[in-house]
């Protein structure tokens, strides 16, 4: 449908220029080589620095709209909603400030898409809401999209930015570490395809859980990607950690990522991934 | 008893480690060494015992039980290779259908350079996942500390027991009142916010039961757990291997709480 659709639209489709639309001649300063450029041109690069190649941060939205096809994106699981069962002191608040921040009622967006016309489940966490940290609805809305992809015979693209277990919501928040991993299994058992996409941060607990379980684990350049915080590491054996430590870059090297993919370059690798892996007979 | 007492309790260096359990609990005990991929992480122990006449593989995170012992063995916790060991005893148990003891006393998974560099976060997500896989049954009971993600890299069991004074977190309460108040001193109000204690387990489903520590000496403890777990294995050897994983899944498919809207 998308495709037909693309053939006969004239100007080039918002995603080839990374879907965002900032307001006129806004500057942006690269945080890392300085280089002065307007919104409107980092924003059609896919919010990367088109002197350094330093890749901002984005937020749920831009990136469903940087890779997938143009209204694809169907939402999945929005009816479930965070309650406070620890009636941890601040949370409700958190919650209420993260909402407005981020535009999103928790820390993951799911749903299903496609991508370059190959059909799949995408779940995008939410780095505003909270640092992407898993409490029960992310862990619940992350199994559930497992679930309805492997009953309806669907890869999973994952894109991870988390801080790890969302503590306020204490021992709940570990299980959805157990829960989650469950349903990758789940999927996978079933012959399903799950692509990992980790992003700056993913940390602690996810990145001890669904991060890694990709069967193919594809990173962004220089996402920070770690178990324990490098602060604290530091802290506990007094020693200064180099520049790269957790860095995607070591992490390949460390031979934990299949591929360090930029963000300009994510959406074609993922379509060709997912055609490579279309099951036989079910042409689309 | 506050939630702080009881982690200060769970933490105490004169209670029982792994290995004293161990002892106590199985007879014809050999242990088995190394992840056969890097080395032999001290601070996870297994091997094949015998359960009364059940043959059965054990695994338990040991912290040492002198000040020598905890220093080879990181104070009980686990580097990747730990984690990468026990999974090799979790699928030899498999293979020859035995069922998995696990015994959970940690702090948490080894925080360092080169835990980092060996992979410590996808060495637990491949014990969450391969054991809930695992087509034998696993049983754990958290002893002392079940500290975060190192602590549930054992625990994706078919039945989790909680001794009375064990606790089990996501986050140290030292660690959390760090980032909440920016005082590790609060460590005593975090432990009360975060709900560890073996009771709170059990309310949250998180924990079948909670073992009582009220005997007259450690041994009597000792057969009483030996009694509980000769009953769950009955119930659990009667199932097929693929029921006992699904049986898992729809334990932990079952944690986590939240408002369902209609649509």
């Amino acid at each position: 449908m998308n495709s037909i659709v693309g053939m006969f639209r004239k100007s080039k489709n918002v995603l080839e220029t990374g879907g965002i639309t900032p307001t006129v001649e806004e500057k942006i300063r690269c945080p890392i080589c300085k280089s002065i450029d307007t919104k409107r041109s980092v924003a059609k690069n896919k919010m990367v620095c088109p002197s350094c190649g330093h890749h901002y941060r984005i937020n749920a939205k831009t990136r469903i709209k940087a890779i997938c096809d143009r209204n694809s994106f169907c939402e999945l699981f929005t009816n479930l909603e965070t309650t406070d069962p620890l009636r941890f002191p601040g949370y409700e608040t958190k919650l209420q400030n993260s909402r407005t921040v981020s535009g999103q009622p928790e820390g993951v967006v799911c749903g299903t898409a496609t991508i370059r016309t190959q059909p799949c489940a995408v779940f995008v966490m939410e780095p505003q809401f909270m640092m992407g940290s898993m409490g029960s609805v992310v862990g619940e809305k992350i199994t559930r999209l497992f679930e309805y992809a492997a009953e309806h015979d669907l890869p999973v693209v994952g894109f991870t930015a988390s801080g790890g277990a969302r503590m306020q919501e204490g021992i709940l928040s570990l299980m959805q570490m157990a829960k989650t991993s469950g349903a990758v299994h789940y999927h996978s058992d079933r012959g399903g395809l799950y692509i990992t996409v980790l992003t700056d941060p993913t940390t602690g607990g996810v990145t001890a859980s669904f991060a890694m379980l990709g069967d193919i684990i594809l990173s962004e350049p220089n996402a920070l990607i770690g178990f324990a915080g490098k602060r604290v590491i530091e802290q506990t054996t007094k020693k200064k950690l180099p520049d790269n430590f957790q860095k995607a870059e070591f992490l390949l090297d460390c031979g934990f990522v299949d591929a360090i993919v930029p963000r300009t370059e994510m959406r074609t690798t993922l379509g060709q991934l997912l055609k490579q892996h279309r099951k036989r007979g079910t042409v689309k | 008893m506050t939630a702080y007492e009881r982690l200060q309790i769970a933490r105490s260096q004169d209670r029982p480690t792994s290995r004293a359990y161990i002892e106590r609990l199985f007879t014809d005990v050999l242990e088995l060494h190394g992840d056969r991929k890097y080395a032999d992480d001290p601070a996870v122990i297994g091997g094949i015992g015998c359960l009364g006449n059940i043959p059965v593989t054990f695994i338990g995170i040991e912290r040492g039980r002198d000040l020598q012992e905890r220093i080879r063995c990181n104070f009980g916790c686990p580097m990747p290779e730990g984690y990468r060991k026990a999974l090799r005893l979790m699928k030899q148990a498999e293979k020859f259908s035995r069922p998995v003891i696990c015994f959970v006393d940690t702090s948490g998974a080894f925080c360092g350079e080169e835990a980092e560099e060996r992979g410590q976060g996808q060495a637990i997500a491949d014990n969450l996942i391969q054991m809930m896989g695992l087509q034998t049954p696993i049983i754990t009971i958290v002893i002392g500390e079940g500290g975060s993600g190192g602590a549930l890299g054992l625990a994706v069991a078919n039945r989790v027991y909680m001794l009375e004074n064990a606790v089990f977190s996501v986050i140290s309460p030292e660690g959390c009142a760090s980032i909440l108040w920016e005082d590790a001193k609060k460590a005593n109000e975090a432990a009360e916010c975060l709900k560890i204690t073996a009771e709170d387990m059990k309310r949250f489903g998180v924990a079948e039961d909670v073992i009582s520590e009220e005997f007259v000496d450690f041994d009597s403890m000792c057969k009483g757990i030996k009694e509980k777990l000769l009953k769950d294995l009955d119930e659990l050897c009667a199932l097929s291997g693929r029921e006992l994983s699904e049986k898992r899944y729809e334990r932990f498919r079952k944690l986590g709480v939240y408002r369902e809207n209609i649509e």
